[in-house]
């Protein structure tokens, strides 16, 4: 099946593979497609809308506090500024838009046609549209959740918060989790058995790596937030006492439970920005990256790592103190595959030939302010530091460095990187470097002098303060940063939105990348590749003479991928690629009413499963000829 | 004692008033902290200078060297590197062991204090405010008091914290560390203060609408003064001799207010608010929101959602005249 042929030998399989992939026209195929990169293209697109939202939120909060005792916003206004912007940066912006960027990347990093489960993919996205929809015209009708983005009871019970805004945050929580579950499976399945033959786990990119760990870790982590907040929830609705004392339940069972998710979706969000890093630094240092084998176990161990650790959020709750000492250590050991991965990314530039295009500066930003964040995260590792730090600005300081400074800054790169393929133009160097110059500087004065704050006692959370004090001139300073560092992202939007039409074109290759996805045409077609690449290298595209070998084989007129062994990526067999269909967004339809319907009485838990059983009855019905032999023949008389 | 006078540079060049700093130690467990804050500060930034020069030297490197155009490399063999690779991990190592082996010995000596205790406080954190109770030397009774930590210097105080609502967080800087109060629980902390004057506490979780103002002033006396507080906390209201603040009394310890507060020897027994008995010899009222005042206190009863909105403290409409009596009253409460 395999084999180097010459490209006069290859059938000419385009044009028909354009027909069999291509998705309806019009509405019903907009709301029937299953092509991965336009689903992975909306959820990127949603995700960047909530990152503006939650953006302006930031902004909003920024002016209250940027002098002592401002009346912009009353105590009600400010907890729920905090509340969505947290609940949306974390639940609705970070987590999601890295499994979208897998989730249009991965295939093409692959050389595949799609993803694993397809339908699968657009049912992740539309039950993330849910979640969306339901916190945010929940904003809008004023049932707004105002106890930040982790709401921890009894505050949160119904004794003191009546009414809904807690139940919509809750249910947020769990639209948001089905949706990355879905999601990380799809990716895991795809990167296990849909790799290109040769491509052999060794020979997988950084990318793949970093987001087959990822999805692992939402698999196991995002269950135990689930349950914790559907426990919360029957508090409420149902005075199950889960967390009540005077019901003989536990406050602090929902801070370990939330915890246990909590601290592995930092780096759920954070592991996936590692591969992006490391894939621009192999690109613009023309040489692959070094020390690719303990990068990968450098990875493997925060996976693992992170399971271990949450207490850390914890150490102010009394628990007994040897135990906090080994989750100091365990924390702190978190610093040791960090500092290796920034080693193994400074040696490459250092024994490569870097170039300074945009996505490379967004590296040298990510570094020069992520490894502030994690230093940072090591003071507040210590337990009896922590006990100082812990709820204070520091701890603000701290979370924004990592995330924006450690995941966002890294997406804005590979946001970059992967534009012209995307869109088959390259956005403007002068603009971005502008972009680039205002948002690192802006954020790191925006965020800088937080840690100061919190060493001089500002607790975070608190919507006001006194003059005497002495917090207002920081705050200023930090209020001023904020808008310089917005003001980089209306630049940055603008930048990719002008360039969408104005931008030199591209070409398959603009940066001389290594890996497959710059071996197809930018923009992809719907197929992605006409044949199956063939792979022998950790850099396919830098070890041709001529083109990259293909395998055929492939039908072109019934949609087709091929499947191949976990370890050594042999191919294994033929499969079926399912057609468009309505029933993941009809599935998630009846998927939401249920959850909402959840929020105002218990028996929408029964009634509104009828409508999901039946769409995914309907979703799921065999429509294959059946066999008439052999061993799962059906024998008819 | 010249090791708790020294605030922190950073705070003198912000402005801020160190009242409420962890850079400012004024008791044992506030000074081990920032002893540890500061051996952390020394070797993270030292970790962080070597990163940006590592950084900066790799890109001027790569600036110093033309770029030939010249196939990417795959793979090319680094033996050097791999050597800085086994030099970095190593030092990663023994930084961390450093830290991590000082932050178990700072850890042990937070909980040494604890069985040189000689005075218990009882704090019950409320939405959104403090209640004191002081254990009586002689009768073994408990004091009440509210929104106004005072303590002995050069003694260890256990502190015992329960909530009577949600998690709120006990936190005063410059004496230690936080500690959350939790329903369903008691926590304890040590606290062994050693320079007198006046510090600052602030709630710490994010306990609801006006979790800003749940804050409480805390005074570390000489124990001589500590002993003439807590007598004085211990003896009932006195019947003020001012005929304008004894119809006061009679406004206060007669009418709404004595549904929620109690003034010990009258008959206010309201057990939700803060005890009054002697509200004029503390500094601020509604937890640290105003300085005491016979006007901040006018303003206070009459509309306390326009200065502290969401609070639980209903407005109470009092005649001017009544109003003025009831304000006169509370002052004198000493």
């Amino acid at each position: 099946m395999t084999g180097q042929a010459s490209p006069t030998a290859l059938p000419d399989v385009r044009a028909p593979l354009l027909g069999t992939w291509r998705d309806a026209p019009g509405l019903r195929g907009f709301l029937t497609t299953v092509d991965h990169k336009r689903i992975a293209a909306r959820y990127v697109l949603t995700a960047m809308a909530m990152l503006f939202l939650a953006g302006l939120l930031a902004v909003d909060m920024r002016l209250q506090l940027s002098r002592p005792e401002m009346e912009r916003m009353g105590p009600q206004g400010f907890n729920e500024a905090f509340a969505l912007h947290g609940s949306t940066m974390l639940f609705l912006v970070s987590v999601p838009v890295m499994e979208a960027m897998a989730l249009w990347l991965i295939p093409l990093m692959l050389g595949q046609r799609t993803v694993a489960f397809p339908r699968l993919a657009a049912f992740s996205y539309w039950m993330y549209l849910g979640g969306v929809l339901m916190l945010w015209i929940a904003h809008a009708l004023d049932i707004t959740p105002d106890l930040g983005w982790f709401e921890y009871p009894p505050l949160s019970g119904p004794a003191y918060s009546p009414g809904h805004r807690a139940d919509i945050w809750a249910q947020m929580i769990t639209f948001s989790e089905v949706a990355a579950l879905a999601a990380s499976v799809n990716i895991a399945a795809t990167i296990l058995k849909m790799r290109p033959p040769g491509m052999t786990l060794a020979r997988m990119p950084l990318f793949v790596w970093t987001m087959l760990v990822a999805s692992l870790m939402t698999i196991f982590a995002l269950p135990s937030v689930m349950l914790v907040t559907s426990m919360l929830i029957s508090d409420r609705m149902v005075a199950t006492h889960f967390f009540t004392p005077a019901g003989g339940g536990d406050a602090l069972l929902f801070q370990h439970l939330f915890w246990f998710f909590g601290h592995p979706e930092v780096y759920i969000i954070f592991i996936p920005a590692i591969g992006f890093v490391s894939s621009i630094v192999e690109t613009f240092s023309r040489r692959t990256l070094f020390g690719y084998v303990p990068m990968v176990l450098a990875v493997l161990g925060i996976g693992v790592l992170a399971f271990g650790l949450w207490v850390h959020h914890m150490f102010a709750v009394g628990l007994p103190r040897l135990g906090n000492a080994f989750y100091t250590a365990a924390s702190m050991a978190i610093a040791l595959p960090a500092g290796l991965q920034i080693f193994c990314w400074i040696a490459t530039m250092w024994s490569g030939r870097p170039r300074y295009a945009t996505p490379m500066l967004w590296v040298i930003g990510f570094i020069a302010t992520f490894v502030i964040g994690g230093l940072s995260g090591i003071m507040t590792a210590s337990s009896p530091l922590d006990l100082q730090l812990t709820d204070t600005y520091f701890v603000v300081a701290h979370l924004h460095y990592v995330l924006v400074g450690g995941a966002l800054f890294p997406l804005f790169g590979a946001f970059c990187y992967w534009y012209p393929k995307a869109t088959g133009r390259l956005m403007s160097e002068r603009w971005g470097v502008i972009a680039f110059l205002l948002i690192v500087g802006g954020f790191n004065i925006g965020f800088f002098p937080m840690h100061l704050l919190g060493l001089e006692g500002m607790p975070r959370r608190i919507y006001t303060y006194g003059p005497d004090m002495g917090w207002g001139t920081l705050n200023l300073v930090a209020t001023i940063g904020t808008f310089i560092s917005a003001a980089g992202g209306l630049v940055f939007t603008a930048n990719a939105w002008l360039s969408l039409k104005r931008g030199p074109l591209a070409g398959a290759d603009p940066w001389g990348g290594a890996t497959l996805e710059w071996a197809t045409s930018s923009p992809p077609p719907v197929h992605n590749f006409d044949h199956v690449p063939v792979v022998d290298s950790i850099a396919p595209l830098w070890m041709q003479e001529s083109d990259l070998p293909v395998m055929t084989g492939l039908r072109s007129d019934l949609r087709e991928v091929l499947i191949t062994s976990v370890v050594d990526a042999i191919p294994q067999y033929r499969q079926k690629s399912p057609e468009p269909s309505i029933m993941p967004l009809i599935a998630a339809i009846a998927t939401s009413v249920l959850f909402v319907g959840s929020i105002f009485t218990p028996w929408a838990l029964v009634w509104g499963a009828i409508p999901v059983a039946a769409a995914l009855t309907l979703w799921f019905w065999p429509k294959r000829p059946r066999a008439t032999d052999g061993p799962f023949g059906v024998r008819r008389s | 004692m010249n090791r708790y006078a020294l605030p922190g540079v950073v705070m003198l060049l912000a402005g801020c008033s160190g009242v409420q700093s962890p850079l400012n130690p004024a008791g044992d467990q506030a000074l081990s902290v920032r002893g540890l804050l500061e051996l952390m500060t020394w070797i993270c930034g030292g970790m962080y200078l070597l990163v940006i020069l590592l950084l900066g030297a790799s890109l001027w490197r790569a600036r110093m060297r033309p770029i030939p155009e010249a196939a990417p490399q795959v793979e090319p063999v680094d033996t050097g590197l791999s050597r800085g690779l086994v030099a970095w991990a190593a030092l990663i190592f023994a930084g961390l062991t450093v830290l991590i082996a000082a932050s178990f010995l700072v850890d042990r000596r937070l909980a040494s204090a604890r069985d040189r205790e000689a005075l218990v406080v009882r704090v019950t954190g409320h939405q959104w405010w403090w209640r004191l109770r002081y254990r009586d030397p002689a009768t073994g009774a408990w004091i009440e008091t509210a929104n106004e930590l005072h303590l002995p210097a050069g003694r260890t105080a256990r502190i015992e914290l329960g909530s009577a609502d949600v998690i709120h967080s006990f936190w005063v800087p410059n004496v230690a560390g936080k500690m959350d109060v939790i329903p369903g629980r008691i926590n304890r902390i040590d606290v062994t203060p050693r320079r007198t004057g006046w510090f600052r506490g602030q709630c710490a979780e994010f306990c609801g609408t006006q979790h800003a103002h749940m804050a409480f002033d805390v005074k570390v006396d000489r124990p001589a003064d500590f002993d003439d507080w807590l007598a004085s906390e211990k003896r009932p209201a006195a019947i003020p001799a001012d005929a304008t603040a004894r119809r006061g009394m009679a406004i206060v310890t007669e009418g709404p207010c004595a549904a929620c507060h109690v003034v010990r020897g009258t008959d206010a027994k309201g057990r939700a608010g803060p005890d009054l008995t002697h509200l004029g010899s503390r500094r601020s009222i509604a937890a640290g929101t105003l300085r005491l005042s016979r006007g901040a206190l006018q303003g206070w009863i009459a509309q306390p959602q326009a200065i502290k909105p969401g609070t639980l403290m209903p407005a109470i409409a009092l005649e001017p005249a009544d109003a003025d009596a009831a304000a006169r009253y509370l002052e004198a409460l000493r």
